[in-house]
């Protein structure tokens, strides 16, 4: 059995019938880990109890005990999502030693599933990045090309999956973190809607935009695991207590050649303007062929607003940022630096403790909150926000799902961007969009670069319609085949 | 500017005290505003915390529904308005103990807006006034700072228990005219408080809490100068809040006199209350112009209240303190004094004194004996009513007999004093003591040999000197405890003729 080319799903399958134990799985990922790590960086901390947790589950299944839904399946966790025991550092110095005394909600129901955390994946320090170049503990690579970046600021977990170190991981998605290293990396990333996934222990960047999602080989892949991470918690005041669908029904076998009859697609035209790479663009537009082919209504739709996202987004995450961020004072956590009195003990250690990129939009997002300042940029951005999603509701009304490009271009070099921070915040004009207004979205791989780099597209849908987005998504890698690309080891 | 001579021949009287009061309350939840966490008072530092009460990465915050409840429920005691939509807003500044590095407070829609609240005084010592408010907001308590004071460079410790308490800050508006009305208003405030049940106002333990801004509008050449504002932080008790207050409006009259500046010419300034020397000393000169980054907390939902839940919580207050006055001098028939001495006891003591005038069935023998015996005991043992050994319907069952004339007040006295001391019913006591009612007949005998007995007396009461029966009945009550002093008196006159 080849399990680096199955996907969770599979996995799952060979558990439950025994075909395959849960410590020989977990063993062998801890392995790949072991072997493919030190050139991918993808993991900043492996778990030490992820063996014996794997042994517990396969001695409770051998009793004939009831277990969980994903009995046996190793997950890696994004690091900024805290596991009770398991160093959790976002991707920070700041946090380089931080051991949370709880779980994620996420992590939670993992658990109770019975899947099993094999390590913390890389990422840029407290998300804020593109690229994973922002990480304290250094760059992830990309499994395609080890030139190139993976994408952020889920990189690690876009890697891992990518390159057979994990069968399945889980990302945080603020501006595009789980669907542009999803489609750099060549593998699924569905953000959901805000709401639909709890927040409790993620640690915040932009709280009205994080969102918690699967990052997977495949889109049945990732409505398995959003059927068992999704859905309301009372410690999360945020989440919705909408009606959770039945996410794996929404993958179902179906019959007929035209399975996505009746669904309604708009191509985002803003999102084919100047920017957007050739080869991107002919692959995007390739796909939509095969959607219509599936059935699916192909319409324009448009949403004018999409020029100010990125700058809307870049006054509201950091707003958000610069005061979530203020708790790592010194006061606890790893670092302290040694100081005269309090107000240089704040500034030496946050001068210390934070990368070059958050203390980038601290500052910024403190200026746009000042006195004086409020008015003109977070105000405004605020209004800017709802103009956006008053586009959305507008584009709902004649289209079900809107496609484009999950990014401008595949995967760029590690440090192409580094002297140039506008560019890579341009990584994002697609997917911010999505964040600002709230509504869920999916990367799934459409498409090779010539020099052989994955390339990604989007599907977006009205808020709490993932089940249509699985579907449609689910339908297009049933007819194709991009999905089951795997880079060259 | 003028002359420092002109204004030394200003004098105090023609200074208007300006004062507005900032009061901080604790409000009565078990558990904090927006986690599980208790807050008792007194546990062992650190012990009352949480992942989401100290701030931890990933932690958010729930909402405590009672808390909001509590808040709207004073705000309508305190005739505010009620905010149908309220939402949370993030106050950024950093602080060892404020973990997260933001307060989670209210800024522009807080749940109670304008209100008021009437303060007069009993004695008169000033016109009744009422005192406008301008808001009362929700928000979460920060931690508390135990610094080294050794001078010693010992590290600072911080205590996260109270991290988290729900407060409501209730802001007036510049509307009392000397440190006495501010004292009135805190303590009706405290009153009011007490009434809704919404804070136990344990100033010691701090939850009641007060800043004060103070300053002067002075009558000079023809134009009111006002004096530069200063607000004194934590006044812990009502007579710090009065005497720092007092000590303050005079301290700006004869800085003005000598300096002669005015608002226009000197930064707000903070102050602190030094108890130990009666004074105030500064805490910082210039307003570093706090800019608190305010935006709404987009962890927290914004709270729509609708019309019936109002209602519903309005529905949950009986009278308040100026009702109960109302209610006592009206339909109680008790004087306006002896109304206060009750009222402002608590509402504990109103039902005792209700339930012992529907007892015994007369107010004012009820609120006399309250009013003296009952809160006698209370000062002097320092205990609350709920802890004062006899009951209402016990009092009520002693006074009875004092109604019916069984027992004269002295008797009366004499039983309930071996009531509490000995635990006892006032049947059991009035046995112990061997009190027994006086048969007519045995009075009327009693009555004629005093007579007999004393006719220097029996003469002065003739001629008019109705002061000797007095002795008389002195000398009757030597002869038989049991003896009624107004029965004696009455048998006495009539038999001499007096009447």
């Amino acid at each position: 059995m080849e399990l680096e080319t199955l996907t969770a799903s599979e996995i799952v399958k060979h558990l439950s019938t025994g075909e395959l134990s849960a410590v020989e799985c977990t063993r062998f990922y801890l392995d790949r880990i072991k072997s493919f790590d030190g050139q991918l960086n993808s993991f900043i901390s492996v778990s030490e109890l992820a063996i014996e947790t794997a042994e517990k589950i396969d001695v409770k299944r051998a009793a004939g005990k009831p277990v969980g839904q994903l009995a046996g399946l190793p997950i890696a966790i994004k690091d900024g999502i805290c596991t009770a025991g398991l160093r959790t550092t976002a991707g920070s110095k700041m946090l380089e030693d931080f051991v949370p005394p709880y779980d994620a909600t996420i992590v939670s129901r993992l658990n109770d599933a019975d899947a099993i955390v094999i390590g913390k994946t890389n990422m840029d320090e407290f998300a804020m990045g593109s690229s994973t170049e922002n990480s304290f503990f250094g760059v992830a690579k990309n499994p395609w090309n080890e030139q190139h970046v993976p994408g952020g600021s889920s990189g690690g977990s876009a890697a891992c999956v990518a390159g057979g170190l994990a069968p399945v991981a889980i990302g945080s998605d603020t501006g595009g973190s789980i669907r542009q290293p999803a489609a750099f990396c060549g593998i699924t990333g569905l953000k959901p809607t805000y709401g639909r996934v709890s927040r409790y222990g993620l640690i915040a960047f932009a709280s009205s935009l994080d969102q918690i999602g699967p990052m997977t080989s495949t889109v049945e892949d990732a409505a398995l695991i959003m059927s068992v991470i999704a859905g309301h918690d009372s410690r999360d005041s945020t989440s919705a207590k909408n009606e959770l669908p039945d996410f794996l029904n929404s993958i179902a076998d179906t019959v007929g050649s035209k399975p996505l009859a009746g669904i309604r697609i708009g191509v985002c035209q803003e999102h084919f303007e100047a920017g957007l790479d050739s080869e991107v663009e002919s692959a995007v537009r390739e796909s939509t062929k095969v959607f219509e082919a599936l059935g699916a209504e192909i319409k324009h739709v448009r949403l004018p607003n999409t020029k100010f996202a990125v700058a809307t987004y870049y006054v509201v995450a950091p707003c958000e940022a610069s005061s979530n961020l203020s708790r790592y004072d010194g006061v606890r956590y790893t670092h302290r630096a040694a100081a005269e009195d309090l107000e240089q003990m704040y500034c030496e250690t946050r001068a210390e403790g934070f990368g070059e990129e958050v203390k980038k939009r601290i500052m910024l997002g403190t200026h746009a909150l000042s006195s004086g300042y409020y008015d003109a940029y977070y105000l405004k951005a605020s209004k800017v926000r709802r103009l956006i999603k008053q586009d959305y509701d507008l584009a709902f009304e004649s289209v079900d799902l809107i496609l484009g490009p999950t990014t401008p271009t595949p995967a760029f070099e590690i440090g192409q961007h580094s002297q140039d921070p506008l560019a890579m915040y341009l990584a994002d004009i697609y997917t911010v969009s999505a964040n600002l207004a709230g509504v869920p979205a999916i990367s799934i791989p459409c498409g090779l670069s010539g020099s052989g780099l994955p390339i990604g597209l989007q599907l977006q849908a009205r808020s709490f319609e993932e089940a249509t987005l699985l579907k449609t998504a689910h339908q297009f890698q049933q007819a194709t085949d991009w999905h089951q690309r795997r880079p060259q080891a | 500017m003028s002359s420092e001579n002109s204004r030394t021949n200003v004098s105090f009287d023609q200074a208007t005290i300006i004062i507005g009061l900032e009061v901080h309350v604790q409000l009565d939840t078990q558990s904090k505003l927006f986690c599980g966490c208790s807050t008792e008072f007194g546990a062992p530092p650190n012990t009352q915390t949480c992942a989401v009460c100290t701030g931890m990465p990933g932690s958010l915050p729930v909402i405590n529904e009672r808390a909001l409840s509590l808040a709207i429920k004073t705000g309508i005691a305190l005739n505010c308005e009620i905010a149908r939509y309220t939402k949370w807003d993030r106050k950024n500044y950093f602080y060892p103990d404020l973990p997260k590095g933001y307060q989670i407070s209210q800024f522009d829609k807080p749940i109670c807006g304008e209100g008021y609240l009437d303060i007069a005084d009993a004695k008169g010592a000033f016109e009744p006034r009422r005192v406008r408010l301008e808001r009362a907001h929700l928000e979460e308590d920060a931690g508390k700072s135990i610094h080294d004071e050794s001078k010693k460079g010992g590290s600072s410790k911080i205590d996260l228990n109270r991290t988290g308490t729900p407060l409501l800050e209730i802001v007036t508006k510049p509307d009392m005219r000397s440190p006495a009305e501010a004292k009135a208003f805190l303590t009706e405030l405290k009153l009011i408080l007490n009434y809704v049940k919404v804070s136990d106002c344990n100033m010691q333990q701090g939850s009641l809490r007060c800043d004060g801004n103070i300053n002067l509008h002075i009558e000079f050449e023809g134009q009111t100068i006002a004096t530069p504002i200063v607000e004194i932080k934590n006044l812990n008790s009502f007579r710090a809040a009065e005497r720092s207050l007092t000590y303050e409006a005079k301290r700006q009259f004869e800085l003005w006199q000598s300096n002669g500046k005015s608002i226009d010419d000197a930064p707000k300034q903070t102050r602190g209350w030094n108890d130990a020397q009666q004074v105030t000393t500064i805490q910082r000169e210039k307003e570093e112009s706090a800019d608190y980054r305010y935006f709404p907390d987009p962890d927290l939902i914004a709270v729509t209240t609708t019309e019936q839940e109002i209602k519903a919580i309005a529905n949950q207050i009986d009278r308040l303190p100026a009702q109960w006055r109302e209610h006592l001098t009206t339909d109680h028939k008790l004087k306006p004094y002896d109304a206060e001495v009750i009222v402002t006891q608590g509402r504990e003591v109103v039902d005792y004194f209700l339930d012992v005038t529907n007892g015994c069935g007369d107010s004012r023998i009820a609120s006399n004996w309250i009013g003296q015996e009952v809160l006698r005991h209370l000062n002097e043992s320092g205990d609350e009513i709920g802890d004062y050994p006899i009951s209402s319907a016990e009092l009520a069952d002693l006074l009875k007999r004092v109604v019916q004339k069984e027992l004269d007040q002295t008797r009366a006295k004499e039983v309930l004093d071996e009531m509490v001391s000995s635990n006892l019913s006032a049947e059991a006591a009035i046995e112990k003591l061997g009190i027994k009612p006086v048969d007519e007949g045995e009075l009327d005998t009693l009555c004629q040999q005093l007579i007999e007995e004393n006719p220097d007396a029996v003469e002065q009461i003739k001629s008019g000197n109705l002061k000797a029966v007095g002795m008389l009945i002195g000398k009757a009550r030597k002869l038989n405890p049991n003896a009624n002093p107004g029965v004696v008196k009455d048998k006495i006159l009539k038999s001499i003729g007096v009447s």
